[in-house]
């Protein structure tokens, strides 16, 4: 994922500002990597999944993302955990297991 | 995967987010999903107009954006009147010949909040003029994102945070307002309801919406953990338990013609939708019961519409 | 040639933003601006003018479509006057802070309540700190040549804010007056095409009106304050482009026979040309008078004030609007903030008249002359004089 940092108010002076307040970069909030949200993290059990992508289009936070292989994976700098992905899973083939402490 | 599309089921859904990841919508969030969906539904030629609320406010802190597509946010009540604005002037500049023609879709995004109370006249006065745009109610039945406050559209026995359930209340004390019947009534060609549970019914909706030629209002419910208080991973869930039990049934009414998509053939009670909510949670069985009978009687109302003004029931996806 | 026709200021600026081509009008109809939205709904009825004509169902809609158009680069239009810019007020302050160049007349008119069609400048004065452009209009002819200069410098690239032109509710609006009309040739070189820069496009998204959390909010606000200040460069620059085309010239501030007077009397809107016949008439008696009209409101034209009052004795603020439980008149309040750093200033004296519609004749203006001398000979501890309100005020201190 890419790892650029999160343009944040307190890095600008006055000058800085845009005419309007316009932002002119599409999605730069994307920098923000919510991932360290999560008290939980999926975990995948490539042995069940079918590949039917529901968990991929059901994550609020489009956090799980193809993989080449055509699983379905979440992306850990996004995935805030809610566990929705584990719940409609037509084959239980993910299951939510605790963030460790670092 | 093929190309720039994921096949789910028999469908094929873009890839591309139009709202980044790393957004500050809640865990779990109901909207965050049904926003993402109908983005998908949407594509990137579009303006949105977008109500103060959860949603704008999850994806636009200064000086950054999770926008991938052109979006503008004024004020809380007046989004209707804003995508009037910019549909009027886009035809006109087009049509003067300022700007080269191209096919863009106005859109309207606004919670409940922002359109059943502070924004009806707005939406009223926008369908009044038949103005062509789309007009989406993510509808998490409360002002959420400022504390949970009631609005028209909390549904009656919810527990929010100036309708609270106490020794002396039950929350809120008036049935949801019917915001999908306050369109009809304006005679639009295009009105209907989704849920994130149905998440392809959601974007046909959506995209039908957009591709009326006219003003369209589809009103999506969007369950909400935690002014809801349900766990966050039963969001899916409740968007389906919501169409099963019959609480937030989906239909379409297009040109006056009602048609309902998903009609189970045994509604299940509404308890099981209700149990999961901690904003329920004081709900006595005679109050559950009440519930129960007005959700069926509506729902009779509503099949009645279905057999009266044509159009036949339709299996959802 | 231009044509000479006798025209409400209302129909006026509706002729001027026709002239300036606009591309979309989102209007609420409110006396006594009325006459401004039916006579564009007309042109636009009868192909007069190509524009979109939004009837809305409310001021606070009005301005609001004007957003959404204004957004995508459409050259907009609107208008409204006293309860209908206080039902918009809070969009008025997001058009200026999101930098749309929207232009809006201003038929004045007294707030409620009571309720009160008539004109005063209480509509104005609730909105001074709102970061619009505004001007005020003494005649028709003003009404038409300042909503043309506006949209000219509001559009302007180094602006991008919005204009607000005020013109006295009935007084201006519904009274005819002789108009020059220029040519369309000689409108569209003064007024080159909108090209607004930010316009919303799905070619290149971008994110309109995002939330300002607490470490950048202020830094906005500091930035539109900065932009609002140097706009004068191109209020000035476009006030003389305009006169290089069509023969008149504006100022912030205009002095009427003010040379070597003692006593100077500042008004806005059109009460200013009835206070001209009065000083011409003590004039023709040997008194050493002379008016101000102040034309340019925001940005207060600091420069050109003190300039203009260098020399008089004692200087009388007419206000049309009472700031309740404050210092009286709100422009009297200005005028003096303005002066209070000179080492040298003349006695500001405060009268407030005009409210509600209430007329002020030459010899009401002729008493204030005469009352605000003695004020400021004798010295008063009322904070502001009435002019033409039965009953005496007095001993109303703070």
């Amino acid at each position: 994922m890419a790892k650029k940092k999160l343009k944040v108010g307190s890095d600008l002076t006055w000058k800085d500002m845009e005419v309007g307040n316009i932002v002119r970069e599409a999605g730069s909030a994307s920098a923000r990597r919510t991932g360290d949200w999560r008290t939980e993290r999926p975990i995948l059990d490539k042995e069940k999944c079918t590949k039917c992508a529901l968990c991929w289009l059901d994550c609020p936070d489009a956090a799980i993302k193809p993989t080449a292989e055509g699983y379905y994976v979440a992306d850990l700098d996004y995935c805030k955990g809610c566990g929705i992905c584990a719940e409609i899973c037509p084959v239980k083939a993910i299951t939510m297991i605790e963030e460790e402490e670092k | 995967m093929e190309g720039n599309f994921v096949k789910v089921g028999k469908n094929r859904v873009p890839l591309e987010e139009f709202v980044a990841e790393g957004h500050s919508f809640c865990t779990g969030c109901g909207e965050a999903l049904a926003l993402r969906l109908a983005c998908k539904a949407l594509g990137r030629n579009v303006i949105i107009a977008n109500a103060t609320g959860c949603i704008e406010i999850c994806t636009s802190p200064l000086p950054v954006t999770s926008w991938r597509v052109p979006w503008i946010h004024t004020l809380f009540e007046n989004t209707a009147a804003v995508s009037s604005g910019t549909e009027a002037a886009l035809k006109v500049l087009m049509k003067k010949g300022k700007m080269p023609q191209k096919d863009i879709t106005c859109v309207s995004v606004a919670g409940d909040g922002g359109t059943s109370d502070i924004g009806l006249q707005a939406l009223s006065g926008a369908l009044e003029r038949r103005h062509n745009f789309l007009y989406l109610c993510f509808d998490n039945e409360a002002y959420m994102n400022t504390g949970i406050q009631r609005s028209s559209a909390t549904p009656y026995g919810a527990s929010t945070t100036t309708a609270p359930a106490g020794k002396f209340s039950i929350g809120q004390t008036s049935w949801k307002k019917n915001l999908p019947e306050i369109a009809v009534a304006h005679s639009i060609p295009y009105v209907a309801t989704a849920s994130p549970g149905y998440p392809f019914d959601l974007m046909n909706k959506v995209k039908k919406g957009a591709e009326v030629n006219g003003p369209a209002y589809v009103h999506i419910l969007s369950p909400c953990p935690t002014g809801w208080r349900s766990p966050s991973n039963l969001s899916v869930k409740l968007g389906r338990l919501a169409v099963e039990t019959a609480i937030f049934p989906l239909y379409e009414v297009e040109n006056g013609r009602y048609k309902l998509n998903v009609d189970p053939p045994k509604l299940k009670p509404v308890e099981e939708y209700l149990k999961p909510q901690g904003r329920f949670r004081h709900l006595l069985e005679a109050e559950i019961k009440e519930i129960q009978q007005h959700v069926t009687e509506e729902y009779a109302r509503l099949k009645a519409k279905v057999a009266c003004f044509g159009g036949s029931t339709s299996s959802g996806n | 040639m231009s044509k000479r026709v006798g025209l409400e200021a209302s129909h006026a600026a509706a002729e001027a933003a026709r002239m300036a081509d606009i591309d979309v009008t989102a209007a609420y109809p409110i006396t006594p601006q009325t006459h401004v939205p039916e006579r564009l709904a007309e042109m636009v009825a009868n192909g007069e003018l190509e524009a979109a004509y939004i009837p809305v169902e409310s001021e606070h809609s009005a301005l609001s479509a004007c957003l959404g158009s204004a957004a995508v680069g459409a050259r907009t239009f609107t208008a409204t006057a006293g309860q209908g810019l206080e039902l918009m007020h809070e969009v008025v302050y997001v058009a200026s802070s999101m930098r749309y160049p929207i232009v809006m007349t201003v038929a004045n008119r007294a707030l409620s309540a009571p309720l009160s069609v008539w004109g005063d400048h209480s509509d104005a004065m609730a909105v001074r700190d709102t970061g619009w452009i505004q001007v005020f209009c003494q005649n028709n002819q003003e009404t038409f040549d300042l909503t043309l200069w506006a949209f000219r410098v509001g559009e302007d690239p180094k602006v991008l804010l919005p204009v607000m032109v005020h013109f006295d509710g009935f007084s201006l609006s519904h009274v005819t007056e002789p108009v020059i009309l220029p040519e369309q040739e000689e409108v569209d070189r003064f007024l080159p095409k909108f090209q607004y820069p930010f316009a919303l496009n799905p070619d290149r998204p971008m994110t309109h009106g995002a939330f300002g959390p607490p470490d950048i909010y202020s830094e906005t606000k500091v930035a539109q304050e900065v932009a609002l200040r140097e706009s004068r460069d191109v209020i000035l620059q476009g006030w003389k482009e305009f006169g290089d085309i069509f023969g008149r010239y504006y100022k912030p501030v205009e002095s009427y026979k003010t040379e070597g007077a003692r006593l100077l009397v500042l008004t806005m809107g059109s009460f200013s040309e009835t206070a001209k016949v009065a000083v011409d008439t003590r004039k023709a008696k040997g008194e050493s008078v002379g008016l101000i009209n102040l034309r340019l409101w925001r940005p207060f034209p600091f420069q050109e004030l003190i300039e203009a009052v260098k020399g008089a004795e004692t200087l009388i603020v007419f206000d049309r609007c009472i700031s309740f439980g404050g210092p009286g008149g709100p422009v009297s309040s200005e005028v003096r903030s303005a002066l209070y750093n000179e080492k040298k200033r003349p006695v500001v004296v405060s009268f407030v008249g005009g409210l509600g519609g209430r007329d002020m004749s030459v010899k009401d203006f002729e008493y204030v002359i005469d009352r605000g001398r003695g004020v400021a000979e004798k010295g008063s501890k009322e904070l502001f004089e009435t002019v033409g309100i039965r009953g005496e005020v007095t001993g109303i201190r703070g």
